[in-house]
């Protein structure tokens, strides 16, 4: 199985004055296709572990290395385009657009990369509209829905540009547990039909063991790594 | 692009009381700096018009011994096509008499026109108040206050006496009302035939008055030089009323510099408070730009989302601000009349200027929505996703 993303000895401290390590030497290597968690306290320094991953935040030393390529070279411009092309997000407090429909948040990955929507792309955000669920509501402004509902929205939004790569942090945070259990199942599933590599950020270790893989974080070190 | 501009709608829209107090501010100023020209612009032209709309705007006079121009119409027609701002010429006959009455007596200056084109300048008939212009030889039009002074009325024969002691005698053929009072009270104005005849003169004049058009008075110093290459005599002089009206100018100079200055500033504060505005609408929508962010947007396109903002705000605020301004002038012109029926602030509706103001307003919306732009594309998403 090939190497989605490669981090070599990823540290990270914040602050200048105070310095505060988060990450020490991390070493990860994700294959293509896998189904990974990682979990850890709240603290651990998990999410800033996703968001380097995501290239939304560098490393203070140590190299990310996407499809054989390092980041630290790439320009913002350069890195603006991955994330739009290989990466999918899904953040634990939504983040849709509340000024536009459900459809319209879900199609927005694709237009930030092109000019014109296909009706092949049109037709791909209903299905996976459906495949969430929600063919119904896919009209309604993202504030008119619940928080299940916006999360699953977040999910067919990550699906949209087929990245190979999905990052969940939290998908399910903030969901009562039967929700919960749906969207682990839709990723499961997902992952399963298209072959997306997916690392998901959580602390409930009983979602964590459904995962192939599981990567514990503790203080900034990687403290856990199994694969089944 | 598109995107940009479909994100920029929605996001004017998602805060609409907001956007459209926004518009209401940049519609003032607009209405404020486009009715402040139409008055300033609208007062020179009435200031302009009452000191020179009918005057002489040209006088070519002889320099030579008894000042006469005997060839007045050979030198009339060939300053008429020297320049085609000239709009319309007469010879003219200047003389002093003294007018004597029933033992009183005054002095009148005689100032003999060909009647027809001194119309163009003068608008003789506009300003008979009685009586008509004079027709036959021997027929003078005296000002008003003449008539007053020694209780005259139309058809009446004047005594006039020359310099050389002769007495003419003249009839009145009217009265005009000029508005100012030396001439009503001293003017006499005749034919040119009739001027010469008092006086005892061949087919002469002594200046030659011409006029420009309306829209280019102050264009006066280029048709002067015009008609001098033109006439290339050495006694002949032109002088021109910009030359003879220096505190006039200086006036109207003043006037406009203050009205630029009063648009110049009204337009920074709206420049001003839509920067605000929109630097506080960047950091509303930063959980929605670090989303875009994340999802892959780029920086131009994001910092392209508030100058379209911008874009629509300084279009919407011109229209609106037209809209207010040619309002706020109508009212004026409408409800603020003086006892005669014309308005107290004669307005100049000029179409380009209102269009000049609009796209000054236009280009200072997209200049104002620079700093949020900016703001937009240095914005991290990592701020936001670590901050919520």
């Amino acid at each position: 199985m090939s190497t989605i993303l490669e981090m070599k000895n990823i540290n990270k401290i914040y602050g200048t004055t105070v310095k505060t390590q988060v990450l020490y030497d991390i070493n990860l290597n994700f294959n293509q296709g896998s189904f990974n968690s990682i979990i850890g306290q709240s603290g651990s320094g998990k999410s800033t572990l996703m968001n380097i991953m995501g290239t939304l935040d560098s490393p203070t030393s140590g190299e990310i290395i996407v499809a054989g390529k390092s980041t630290s070279g790439m320009k913002a411009s350069e890195l603006a385009r991955y994330r739009n092309q290989s990466i999918g997000f899904v953040f634990q407090f939504h983040y849709l657009l509340p000024e536009f429909t459900a459809l319209e948040n879900v199609l927005m990955p694709y237009r930030i990369g092109h000019k014109t929507i296909p009706k092949e792309t049109m037709d791909r955000a209903k299905e996976l509209m459906a495949l969430v669920g929600l063919e119904k509501v896919m009209n309604n402004n993202a504030t008119q829905m619940s928080g299940g509902q916006q999360q699953r929205t977040a999910i067919a939004r990550a699906l949209l540009n087929q990245p190979k790569m999905i990052l969940a942090d939290e998908p399910t945070g903030n969901l009562d547990s039967l929700s919960t259990e749906t969207i682990y199942d839709l990723l499961r599933d997902i992952n399963e039909r298209f072959g997306t590599t997916f690392i998901i950020i959580t602390h409930d270790r009983r979602i964590a063991e459904k995962a192939d893989r599981i990567i514990e974080i503790a203080d900034g070190r990687i403290s856990l790594d199994v694969t089944r | 692009m598109k995107l940009s501009a479909q994100i920029a709608t929605r996001f004017l829209k998602s805060s609409l009381t907001q956007t459209l107090i926004i518009i209401l501010g940049i519609g003032i100023g607009v209405s404020v700096q486009i009715f402040i020209g139409s008055l300033i612009q609208g007062l020179q032209k009435s200031l302009v018009n009452t000191t020179i709309g009918n005057a002489a705007h040209l006088t070519i006079t002889n320099d030579a011994d008894d000042g006469y121009i005997s060839d007045y119409s050979a030198i009339l027609s060939d300053a008429k096509a020297s320049d085609d701002r000239i709009s319309a010429a007469t010879p003219l006959l200047t003389a002093s008499s003294l007018l004597e009455q029933d033992g009183d007596s005054q002095s009148l200056l005689i100032r003999g026109f060909d009647l027809d084109a001194a119309e163009g300048i003068y608008e003789f008939s506009e300003y008979v108040v009685d009586g008509q212009l004079p027709a036959a030889n021997g027929e003078v039009l005296l000002g008003v206050l003449a008539r007053d002074t020694f209780d005259l009325s139309v058809g009446e024969t004047i005594a006039l006496i020359t310099p050389d002691k002769r007495t003419v005698e003249c009839q009145i053929s009217g009265f005009f009302d000029y508005k100012v009072a030396q001439a009503n009270q001293s003017w006499c104005i005749t034919t040119l035939k009739t001027a010469q005849d008092v006086f005892l003169l061949d087919d002469v004049a002594n200046s030659i008055e011409l006029q420009v058009g309306q829209d280019v008075v102050f264009e006066s110093d280029a048709v002067a030089e015009n008609v001098i290459s033109r006439l290339g005599s050495s006694t002949l002089v032109v002088k021109e009323w910009q030359s003879q009206n220096e505190q006039l100018l200086s006036g109207l100079q003043g006037q406009s510099i203050s009205s630029i200055m009063i648009q110049v500033f009204v337009m920074i504060s709206v420049v001003l408070g839509i920067a605000s505005v929109l630097a506080i609408s960047v950091m509303q929508k930063s959980r929605q730009i670090g989303i875009l962010k994340a999802m892959g947007i780029q920086n131009s396109s994001s910092s392209l989302i508030f100058l379209i903002q911008g874009l629509i705000l300084g279009i919407f605020g011109a229209i609106v601000g037209i809209l207010f301004g040619l309002g706020l002038s109508y009212a004026f012109t409408t409800f603020a009349l003086k006892p005669d029926g014309s308005p107290v602030i004669p307005l100049y509706i000029d179409p380009k200027f209102i269009a000049l103001s609009a796209c000054i307003a236009v280009v200072a919306c997209i200049l104002a929505s620079l700093i949020p732009a900016r703001k937009s594309s240095t914005l991290n998403p990592i701020d936001i996703i670590r901050n919520s």
